[in-house]
């Protein structure tokens, strides 16, 4: 219990990964899989930041007070996820209009009845 | 038989997830360019925010790549969605308070994301997020109006003209600086809020781009549901 309460936000945003993996996997509405690439991209994010967390650590914005240097987490990886979430809309929306022209072509969203992605 | 392959791959990324991770213990502190950024941001970028200082500072160059792929997004959903038939579709009107509460805050939410990407190298936020609360603005018009649609031809307007700034601001800066993106004006004084030079510009300009393609994208799925 103690490894899970010291690394807490790692096993969440393991969890996250790994539901969003299986629902790509094994769910056969388009939907739900774009669903699930969504949280594997949250999943990505939240492992990002929390691998640049410092313990006591505060966003890294000066303010002209208190804060001193060390007492900062670390920026790259807040700079990383800042772009990478962006991203994350830009392929969610892309994959949802893919899925508005499938569903006008085939009439459904199921992927086992579109016969090109049989499994 | 699929769910019990799917686990097993499962199994294999979760035992890769823990190895490297042990690795990692959670919270410590192991920054070495971080460092280099907090210690020194200010003074070379004047932005008080590090964050932004990274992104549009030091790594200028990976957020014009960044408002790229965002831009090939919106294209591509712009091609693939822009025959759009014009349909009946949800016949039920938005109450009444959606109405008339999207009437009072539509203008404050555009206020609140130029304040955002404004003040982006002092306070939490920058150009994609005040470019996201931007588009949201819209998002919450095409709720409470059926009939409702932007103005795709400004919109892609606004969007050329902030891409090609990033572009133009990045080339003055190799004319006058040396480098690609290189941050030629005066950095001012810290917290206030015309200083870091070059960030506020190109926040701006990303802002702007970005909550134009937002909008774009929200109005392209919008749109085709009409149909």
């Amino acid at each position: 219990m103690e490894i899970l309460y010291n690394s807490m936000y790692y096993v969440g945003a393991a969890a996250l990964i790994l539901i969003g993996l299986y629902v790509i996997l094994v769910k056969s509405n388009l939907i739900k899989v774009i669903i699930g690439i969504h949280l594997l991209d949250t999943g990505v994010n939240v492992l990002l930041v929390s691998v640049g967390y410092i313990k006591g650590g505060k966003a890294p914005i000066f303010t002209g007070t208190s804060l001193g240097p060390t007492q900062f987490v670390d920026p790259i990886p807040q700079a990383l996820v800042l772009t990478a979430i962006v991203i994350g809309v830009g392929v969610v929306a892309l994959a949802l209009s893919i899925a508005i022209k499938l569903h006008e072509h085939y009439g459904t969203l199921d992927l086992r009845r579109i016969k090109e992605l049989k499994w | 038989m699929r769910k019990w392959v799917s686990a097993i791959l499962l199994g294999f990324v979760a035992a890769g997830f823990f190895i490297v991770l042990s690795d990692i213990p959670f919270g410590n502190n192991r920054m070495d360019v971080a460092k280099y950024y907090i210690d020194n941001g200010i003074t070379e970028t004047g932005a008080v925010n590090i964050v932004t200082a990274v992104v549009v500072n030091y790594r200028a160059l990976d957020t014009l790549g960044e408002v790229t792929v965002l831009f090939v997004a919106s294209l591509g959903l712009g091609a693939l969605l822009h025959a759009g038939k014009d349909g009946s579709g949800n016949k039920q009107r938005a109450s009444l308070v959606v109405r008339t509460g999207s009437r009072i805050l539509f203008p404050l939410i555009l206020l609140f994301g130029a304040y955002i990407f404004v003040h982006g190298h002092l306070t939490p936020g920058g150009g994609f997020q005040g470019g996201a609360v931007i588009a949201s603005a819209f998002l919450l018009q095409y709720l409470a109006y059926r009939h409702y649609s932007i103005d795709r031809q400004k919109f892609s307007v606004v969007e050329s003209i902030s891409g090609s700034a990033f572009v133009v601001v990045g080339l003055l800066g190799l004319a006058i600086g040396g480098y690609f993106l290189s941050n030629f004006l005066d950095k001012g004084v810290p917290y206030s809020l015309f200083s870091a030079g070059v960030i506020p510009v190109l926040y701006v300009a990303i802002g702007l781009k970005v909550g134009a393609e937002l909008a774009g994208i929200v109005a392209g799925l919008m749109e085709s549901g009409r149909g």
